[in-house]
């Protein structure tokens, strides 16, 4: 009987892995997709079939950070031998790199990825903090119409957010923050703080009041309390809150296309600005877009012990 | 250490009275239990005078100053929580220290005095653990040496072992009582417990729905309970009330419960007495503890003739429950003394535990014969 029933489980159990497995391969598509167009030579990427296996090369992230043009004329062979190795990768591909003077001109993206992880970390850090301090003031004080206010900050969440596109726009524009930083910050914070506010007040309901009273009698401030004792406590909510609102902010698309264009374009609206007209180089739009991956994954795998309690919004009991 | 006085507190949540004109002096290095059944404002007390909850009105005045404007952080007095409140982020080390750190003591002082009580409290072995991973006793042994770390003015505790088993609950009132020979410190103790309060308690303070009942040493709430809820409140098992009818026929005095045919004898002043003492149209409960009904197998002069109903054989003594008029009065015998439900035996009461209440009022007569 329990030889069966451990048969039966075992297959079940082989089945459900599998099963993740085959979903787990459909989700890593996609990002496979792009990693290995990154590295593929430019006669790779549109190959129909699929081209899997290739010898890999960066020459794709030479040039999302290099400025070019395409070469006139053959190059001189004494003036290839002398360029360095990595622009000869672009002298290969009939191009060169503009120089002025003796400096390599750039390309936007590294200032756009620049301007990215700016607004992002900035808007993260306000929302966060200003999320957690309203948090608490909620669940530890007894404020009149706390239930209004908190269904008020809710609300703001209640239109998708490219409703007001084009009103925000207009202000911006007539207060003359559009293709700011700080414009983009404060729209990013107002997005995340409703979302921070509700997600923090239930990690602050959680954390016993027992605790801060204990820090009051035995001598603490309410202040040093909060931060001797509540922050740390409300360190798993906290990395949890930020992990979403950094993504929320770093893959915004809508208001930043909207908002920005030069100065505080970040890279999610200029990595597709990339294609132009004529020949499309896809592999240097997937160098850009595989870079751009890269901080949220590395936030998220640093803080991953967190999110899962995270997802489940505070509905965990001690 | 200090004294603590509480002079016509009140205290409202919102239209909700629940101190009120609370007035008690508790006596430097005095042990004091604020006693009652849950809601009666108890907790709410020890609350404000730790400075976790404002009061409404009054004065609260630790070593004569005036406290009840000052925060917490400022009156020196430590709190005990029911569930330990340890800061789970911190060692048990460090959660003994905090309050040392707080008053920004030299590291060497906190190693020295963290040591000292990590000694007394038998904890040593463990300080570099994490709360999470003490037993609930150790937990609370961790909480009680931050209290005593800074050696505040007084100990505030707030059902210290309510969230314990039955077996560390009796080791932990033990070691608490020592604690508190050793250290001396004013204490106030909150608790729901009798037991816990008779045991620990240099006097106990009586609650019930924000009003203080009685205020006395164990032994004379329980002798001399000053009305029908502080009577009925102490003790296990409960006092037995019953209502009586005091009659003096052919020159012997007696008592008659619950509409009984029969009553117990009384010595023959005590109608008088009564009578002075509540009037003659009072209605009358009389009050007697298990112990004070006494059951014999043999008729005797002033013994009344019972059935017993239910015997609840405790080991070291059986309760049992006789019939007597429309109730049951509730006798402690020696174990076995009385065989089996449906016996007769003959009762009668202990008249130096007999307690006359007025039934309306609740108000002990004050009488006690003997």
């Amino acid at each position: 009987m329990a030889a069966v029933k451990s048969k039966g489980a075992l297959v079940g159990n082989r089945l459900a892995i599998a099963s993740v497995l085959v979903i787990t391969l459909i989700f890593l598509a996609p990002i496979y997709w792009i990693a290995s167009t990154a590295f593929k030579p430019r006669a790779l990427a549109t190959t129909v079939p699929p081209t899997v296996v290739f010898a890999p090369e960066i020459t794709p992230f030479i040039k999302l950070f290099t400025k070019r043009v395409q070469l006139t004329k053959p190059v001189d062979p004494a003036a290839y031998d002398a360029a360095p190795w990595w622009e000869q990768r672009i002298l290969d591909n009939g191009e060169r790199v503009l120089r002025t003077g003796a400096n390599v001109q750039l390309s936007a993206y590294p200032s756009r990825f620049m301007n990215s992880l700016i607004i992002a970390i900035t808007s993260t850090v306000l929302a966060v903090g200003m999320g957690t301090l309203t948090a608490y003031g909620f669940s530890r004080f007894r404020i009149a119409g706390e239930k209004d206010m908190l269904f008020f900050i809710l609300s703001t969440r209640m239109l998708p957010p490219v409703v007001v596109a084009i009103p925000m726009f207009l202000m911006y524009r007539a207060v003359g923050m559009t293709d700011t930083h700080i414009g983009l910050i404060i729209l990013y914070t107002a997005f995340n703080l409703s979302f921070s506010v509700w997600l923090m007040k239930g990690f602050m309901d959680e954390i016993p009041k027992e605790y801060e009273e204990a820090a009051l009698v035995d001598g603490y401030t309410r202040m040093e309390a909060f931060f001797k004792i509540v922050l740390p406590e409300a360190a798993t909510g906290i990395a949890a809150t930020a992990v979403f609102c950094f993504i929320t902010a770093w893959n915004e698309y809508a208001f930043a296309l909207i908002m920005t264009n030069r100065r505080a374009q970040t890279a999610p609206p200029f990595i597709p600005s990339q294609l132009g007209s004529g020949v499309i180089d896809w592999t240097v739009i997937a160098a850009g877009t595989f870079l751009f991956l890269l901080p949220v994954a590395i936030f998220t795998f640093a803080l991953r012990g967190h999110l899962l309690r995270g997802v489940t919004f505070g509905a965990i009991r001690k | 250490m200090a004294e603590i006085v509480l002079h016509d507190v009140q205290k409202y949540f919102g239209s909700v009275h629940v101190i009120r004109d609370m007035n008690l002096t508790i006596a430097d290095r005095e042990f004091v239990v604020l006693l009652g059944p849950s809601g009666c404002g108890k907790t709410t007390t020890l609350r404000a005078i730790a400075g976790l909850e404002d009061i409404s009105s009054g004065e609260i005045r630790i070593d004569g100053k005036p406290v009840q404007d000052l925060e917490a952080s400022n009156r020196d007095i430590a709190f005990v929580f029911q569930l330990y409140a340890l800061y789970p982020h911190l060692t048990v080390f460090e959660n003994i220290a905090f309050p040392l750190r707080a008053a920004g003591e030299s590291r060497a002082d906190v190693d020295r005095q963290v040591g000292e009580v990590a000694r007394a409290l038998d904890i040593t072995h463990f300080l570099k653990k994490r709360p999470s991973a003490l037993s609930g006793g150790d937990m609370q042994r961790v909480a009680i040496g931050r209290a005593l770390v800074r050696r505040p003015k007084a100990i505030l505790m707030d059902e210290p072992i309510g969230a314990l088993d039955a077996k560390l609950r009796e080791d932990m009132r033990t070691e608490l009582k020592r604690l508190h020979i050793e250290n001396k410190a004013t204490s106030v103790y909150v608790t729901h417990d009798q037991v816990e309060a008779m045991s620990l308690a240099d006097r106990i303070v009586v609650m019930s729905e924000g009003i203080l009942q009685q205020v006395g040493t164990p032994l004379d709430v329980y002798r001399n309970p000053a009305n029908l809820f502080v009577a009925q409140f102490i003790g296990s098992p409960v006092m037995n009330i019953a209502p009586a009818a005091v009659a003096t026929e052919g020159g012997r005095t007696t008592v008659r419960l619950g509409g009984a045919p029969q009553g117990f004898a009384l010595p023959p002043e005590l109608e008088k007495r009564l009578g002075a003492a509540a009037g003659r149209d009072t209605e009358l409960s009389l009050g007697v503890r298990p112990e004070g009904v006494i059951v014999a197998h043999e008729a005797s002069d002033g013994f009344v003739p019972v059935e017993a109903r239910l015997i609840e054989p405790l080991g070291s003594y059986d309760i049992v429950d006789l019939k007597v008029g429309e109730g049951t009065l509730r006798a402690r015998t020696r174990s076995g003394f009385v065989e089996r439900p449906g016996d007769i035996v003959f009762a009668s009461l202990d008249t130096s535990q007999t307690h006359f209440f007025d039934t309306r009022s609740g108000r002990s007569l004050g009488i006690l014969q003997g």
